[in-house]
């Protein structure tokens, strides 16, 4: 691969280098650099991707598992390498453990679907968390109006990290048939300790999801260490393509989970009386798939594993280290959630600054920052804020644009005066 | 570094938005309404006292959100004090036009001096994510006005 790799052994990461392979980041915004504070929302694409996805419809392109023509074949033998590429990213046991979504919350919304409804008797409970995305609340919301399963919340310290007891005391009645929770907060940073959740939640006969939405960007996921039963990505914050996320999970699960969609791809034998599905992972993959974008996760997991992702977490560590020194010094502003262990996520909110006002300001400066609630409502309402401002990293990130931040939140602070 | 801000955040909007007017609540109001931008989190109830004519006798609001939605609502409170129904409803047309194009071809044919002072919000023309802030409390005007008593979204 023609792109950035740091040199092995050194722990060193060329920041500098990896910017060069974003074309976006040397793009001046109303004549400013662009100082992209964003990546948790969707993170922006290096050369290899966007190289992979043209190359694939320039040279590759045909619709896959149906022609009996080279074409076809060809792209066929590329969407199923995407889907080795990304067990391989997991260390799942079975590439056949892959299901390709749309996104992660697709994902998310098979799982309440299928398992939710074909496994999970009502009656039952599914066990959540006070920060969770809107994509991990929403679905069991709906699973509990439609199949009768109760929906347990457990609470977040003020630390921003979950609760443990609280989590256990909810699993104690056996109840819970499978606890869904983020591997790491998408407003906190929060990384929750999943081999620990997984050994409470297998304890009391529960399977685990993790949404690993944002973590699966910043850390090593091995999904046999973990000892989780589903867990779910997407490709867009990994520097991949939209319209691409990923469910994993153990083949025994997803092989006794009711297929979600209909159509085409997903059957073994249609006749008009019925049809008998297609084995794991067709089963889940009704309609075209997206080939082109499976094509794109495919080199954006080449990338990050080609940095390494052990140097990909100590660049940030050493940025989240950096952050918290700086953005702790800012007169007025209010971090919320101080978790021992978290990556680069950090909502904020000025004194005498509304979120949309200050995100308004910091984009003048060309500091790109999400405001608002960041689909995750219930846990501004656990902490008391109406929104935040949120700056989140990537691996291009720098410590200059840290200091930056800091320093335009201090002059937004003197401008609002 | 913030310097041509000034022009969004011109000094009376700064000033509303710190300290709205009419903040407060109407218990004997004859019309209500709400409103609120899911996205941002900004929320708002407002109340409006009519007089025997018709005209609007006093309107007054509660809510959070930022500067921009606060200072519009505290201007409009204002403005649309001592209006008909009519003159009310058509000040939030041109408003919201003001909002969101930073012109009023219209505005110089009737109720003039009180589109000029509202002026000092055109600005926010030039920033597509934030006309909602300011429009949200002109939607939760004609909410009121038509009684629907039903919370009004300006997404």
């Amino acid at each position: 691969m023609d792109g950035a790799v740091a040199p092995k052994g050194t722990g060193g990461f060329d920041v500098a280098r990896i910017r060069q392979d974003f074309p976006i980041l040397s793009r001046k915004q109303r004549g400013k650099d662009l100082v992209f504070l964003d990546s948790g929302a969707s993170a922006q694409k290096p050369r290899q991707v966007v190289e992979a996805m043209t190359a694939m419809m320039e040279t590759g392109y045909a619709n896959v598992h149906r022609g009996a023509y080279l074409l076809s074949e060809r792209a066929t033998e590329a969407y199923e390498a995407a889907r080795r590429a990304v067990a391989g990213f997991l260390n799942a046991r079975s590439e056949r453990e892959i299901v390709f979504t749309g996104s992660s919350t697709a994902a998310i919304n098979l799982v309440a679907h299928s398992y939710g409804r074909g496994v999970l008797k009502p009656g039952q409970a599914v066990l959540i968390s006070e920060m969770e995305h809107h994509a991990n609340l929403v679905p069991w919301h709906m699973l509990r109006m439609s199949h009768g399963i109760e929906l347990r919340v457990a609470r977040v310290t003020d630390a921003g990290e979950l609760d443990l007891a609280d989590l256990e005391a909810k699993l104690a009645d056996g109840k819970v048939g499978l606890v869904a929770v983020t591997h790491m907060s998408n407003v906190l940073g929060t990384v929750t300790p999943a081999e620990r959740i997984a050994k409470l939640a297998h304890a009391h006969g529960a399977k685990l999801l993790l949404d690993g939405s944002q973590a699966a960007v910043h850390r090593r996921v091995d999904v046999q260490a973990l000892d989780c039963d589903f867990y779910v990505f997407t490709g867009h914050k990994l520097y991949g393509p939209t319209g691409i996320g990923v469910l994993w999970g153990r083949m025994e699960l997803l092989e006794s989970m009711p297929p979600f969609l209909g159509g085409g791809d997903m059957i073994s034998e249609v006749t008009l009386e019925g049809f008998l599905p297609a084995p794991v992972p067709a089963k889940f993959e009704a309609g075209t798939p997206p080939i082109v974008e499976a094509v794109g996760l495919h080199a954006a997991i080449d990338y990050v594993q080609a940095i390494g992702m052990p140097a990909i977490e100590a660049h940030e560590r050493h940025l989240v280290d950096h952050a918290m020194q700086r953005l702790s010094a800012v007169e007025g502003l209010t971090l919320l959630g101080h978790a021992q262990d978290r990556g680069g996520v950090f909502a904020f909110a000025l004194d005498n600054a509304h979120a949309h006002d200050l995100a308004t300001l910091l984009d003048r400066a060309g500091i790109a920052v999400r405001s608002g609630r960041h689909c995750a409502e219930p846990l501004h309402a656990r902490f008391n804020v109406e929104s935040t401002c949120r700056a989140s990293f990537g691996l291009y990130t720098t410590e200059g644009e840290v200091d930056y931040l800091a320093e335009a939140l201090g002059k937004a602070r003197e401008f609002f005066r | 570094m913030f310097d041509d801000l000034r022009d969004l955040y011109q000094e009376v909007i700064l000033d509303h938005g710190r300290k709205p007017r009419n903040f407060r609540r109407l218990d004997d109001a004859d019309r209500s309404g709400r409103g609120d931008n899911p996205m941002c989190g900004d929320r708002m109830q407002l109340w409006v006292k009519l007089a025997p004519d018709g005209r609007l006798a006093d309107v007054a609001f509660q809510g959070k959100g930022c500067a921009i939605s606060m200072a519009s609502a505290s201007l409009m409170t204002e403005t649309v004090r001592g209006k008909t129904q009519d003159e009310a409803r058509e000040l939030s047309g041109k408003f919201r036009e003001l909002a969101m194009t930073g012109t009023c071809p219209d505005c110089g044919a009737s109720l003039a001096d009180e589109m000029e002072r509202l002026q000092v919000l055109g600005g926010v023309s030039e920033f597509p994510s934030r006309v909602k802030c300011a429009t949200l409390a002109w939607h939760t005007l004609n909410a009121a006005l038509d009684n629907e008593g039903k919370e009004v979204s300006s997404e």
